[in-house]
């Protein structure tokens, strides 16, 4: 990623061959003390609970035969289980429909606020990005309150003009009433992020397309989001690794839209009730390290694909 | 667009602008409506919940009574609610943010053997699904027994990759390598160089990190849901989610609809704020990341 080009002249490379194996090796000692402390919690909180999940999804436990290991069984019973590859195939449908949503929202956003130097559009970059600081409870609690006919101001509309309110929190409903929810939450911070991204362009580029005859739209379409697509990759891969890991939002909205969601709505769901309602541990960890590799060959197919785009390798 | 051609080079322009803030406003509308609605709703008692128009104040204004109440409710538990979600969210954030300084500058400024594959196996554990660790640390956290403590919360917690992400690219960029030698040239150790040279200028981004940590924490649900029993202990996400599961399902005396709606608002006050006020620096952070 960087690479410290930095040009040595004969004489200074000379000094370091001499003296610099003591040198570095005494800097490479304090950069593994610098980086201990993170290292220890990487460690203590994410290597070793996963190795242990790992085993842990290598056993299974029964009343009649205590704990006994059984290898990839676990493995073969997930990939082989409606519940999860249901899940599974639901919340890719979320992340087909969620983030071009969300990252068609986040680039309109930031190019018309590129373009734009009023204090109206400062205003609303702020007002577009609080969703962010609002919990993700919170803000499932405040939608389900909205869409819910009893205090719900759709009921009140709907009533006006004599209609019956659509039920937001049906069965086939609930499916976009959530997709609103986590684009609300997070489009923001998309497109704070675009737009970073696209204020740190050269302005003289813009300038000379001008010239060139471009109009704003080509300018946006042919230079500005080629130029900001690497961002855009990154966008994409957290609201890929976000969507997959779907859970809160639905988890709140469980009580409100009764019966629309059960517990297998998504994967994670489905670990998380399989091992704290259930106490099936093994074969929650299985499902929770099955998720896991699946997030990983996406994102890894999505970075492969997009390899070009992201300047990565 | 049939301009003529020689005004083309004004009237467009005025035009766009028009359509652009139109656009923003519709946008702006639909990002605050919902906070709109939970600031009304805050003031309203549990019949004007039901009874008033949704988007506007009710006659009679009941926000000092729905404190009152968030301070009876089950002896006042909302309050303790809040405090522990502080608690969490700054220590944790506190801790995360020290941890990440360290290891960006250490990953920035020191080349040391594997330090590039270690780095990317940092960044890649952003994929580890949530459950994947969350049920193995309910277990481990349970053998030691500190499930169902506040530490159960906090030090899961202190885990923050993308803030070392975040102070590694910043790190890179604003410490020139000429300041560190100078430092050291001078006679400076490495801890001392650490403290009054590099810390000073990074400052930008560790509040950026900070902010970010201290969010995490606070809107954490999933750890704090599944690590915490004792009511006394959730912190404010997992405590307003249950009162609204209980009065989902519950009969008239367990439905506080009312509180639930001020509590909730109460909540999201103090991070909005920090957010307005600390723009500058989270909005250079975040660019920080995303021009990388």
């Amino acid at each position: 990623m960087t690479t410290q080009a930095t040009e040595l002249d004969p004489e200074t490379s000379r000094r370091l061959a001499t003296s610099g194996s003591l040198l570095v090796r005494r800097r490479q000692r304090w950069g593994w003390l610098f980086v201990s402390p993170f290292l220890l919690i990487f460690a203590l909180f994410l290597i070793i609970p996963l190795g242990y999940a790992f085993r842990m999804s290598l056993f299974t436990s029964t009343l009649a035969a205590g704990t006994e290991f059984t290898g990839l069984a676990n493995y073969t019973r997930a990939f082989t289980d409606p519940l999860f590859l249901e899940g599974m195939l639901r919340v890719l449908a979320y992340g087909a429909v969620m983030i071009p949503t969300q990252l068609i929202i986040a680039i309109v956003a930031a190019l018309v606020l590129d373009t734009l130097t009023s204090w109206a559009s400062k205003v609303t970059r702020l007002l577009i990005f609080v969703p962010y600081a609002v919990p993700v409870v919170i803000g499932a609690l405040m939608w389900s309150f909205l869409y819910s006919p009893r205090f719900g101001p759709g009921a009140t509309i709907f009533d006006a003009f004599g209609l019956e309110a659509p039920n937001l929190l049906g069965p086939d409903t609930i499916f976009f009433s959530l997709v609103n929810i986590v684009t609300w939450q997070w489009a923001g911070y998309y497109m704070v992020v675009i737009y970073a991204a696209l204020r740190s362009i050269d302005p003289s580029i813009y300038e000379a397309a001008r010239i060139d005859g471009a109009n704003g739209l080509q300018t946006a379409l042919r230079i500005k989001i080629p130029m900001i697509s690497s961002s855009m990759v990154m966008v994409v891969t957290f609201a890929l690794i976000g969507t997959l890991q779907f859970f809160t939002e639905p988890v709140v909205m469980q009580s409100i839209a009764q019966g629309s969601i059960d517990a297998a709505y998504t994967p994670n769901m489905y670990a998380f009730s399989l091992a704290f309602s259930y106490s099936q541990f093994n074969y929650a960890s299985a499902i929770a390290f099955s998720l896991g590799i699946l997030v990983f060959i996406g994102s890894f197919l999505f970075l492969f694909l997009t390899r070009k785009q992201s300047g990565l390798k | 667009m049939s301009t003529p051609v020689h005004t083309s080079t004004r009237r467009p322009r005025g035009k766009r602008r028009i359509g652009a803030h139109a656009f923003l406003i519709i946008l702006a509308f639909y990002f605050v409506i919902p906070i709109w609605w939970l600031l009304v709703a805050a003031t309203k008692d549990t019949a004007g919940l039901f009874g008033s128009p949704a988007f506007w104040f009710s006659g009679d204004f009941a926000f000092v009574e729905n404190i009152a109440g968030l301070f009876e409710h089950q002896g006042g538990i909302y309050w303790r609610w809040l405090g522990n979600s502080f608690l969490y969210a700054f220590t944790a954030g506190a801790g995360a943010t020290i941890v990440a300084v360290l290891a960006g500058y250490g990953f920035a400024k020191f080349r040391f053997r594997g330090s590039g594959p270690l780095f990317t196996l940092i960044l890649g554990s952003v994929m580890v699904p949530l459950t994947a660790l969350v049920i193995p640390t309910f277990v481990l956290l349970s053998d030691y027994g500190i499930i169902n403590t506040p530490w159960a919360v906090i030090l899961p917690s202190l885990l923050n990759p993308f803030g070392v992400y975040l102070m590694r690219v910043y790190t890179q960029d604003a410490i020139p390598d000429e300041i560190m030698e100078a430092s050291r040239i001078d006679g400076a150790g490495e801890v001392r160089t650490f403290f009054t040279v590099v810390l000073p200028m990074l400052r930008p981004a560790v509040v950026t990190v900070l902010l970010l940590s201290i969010v995490v924490t606070w809107n954490n649900f999933f750890l704090p849901l599944a690590v915490l029993t004792d009511p006394e202990l959730l912190p404010v996400t997992v405590g307003l989610n249950r009162w609204t599961a209980l009065s989902n399902a519950g009969a008239g005396g367990e439905q506080v609809w009312n509180l639930i709606t001020s509590g909730a608002f109460i909540s999201i006050v103090p991070l909005i704020l920090s957010f307005l006020f600390l723009q500058r620096y989270w909005q250079g952070g975040l660019a920080t990341g995303a021009v990388k």
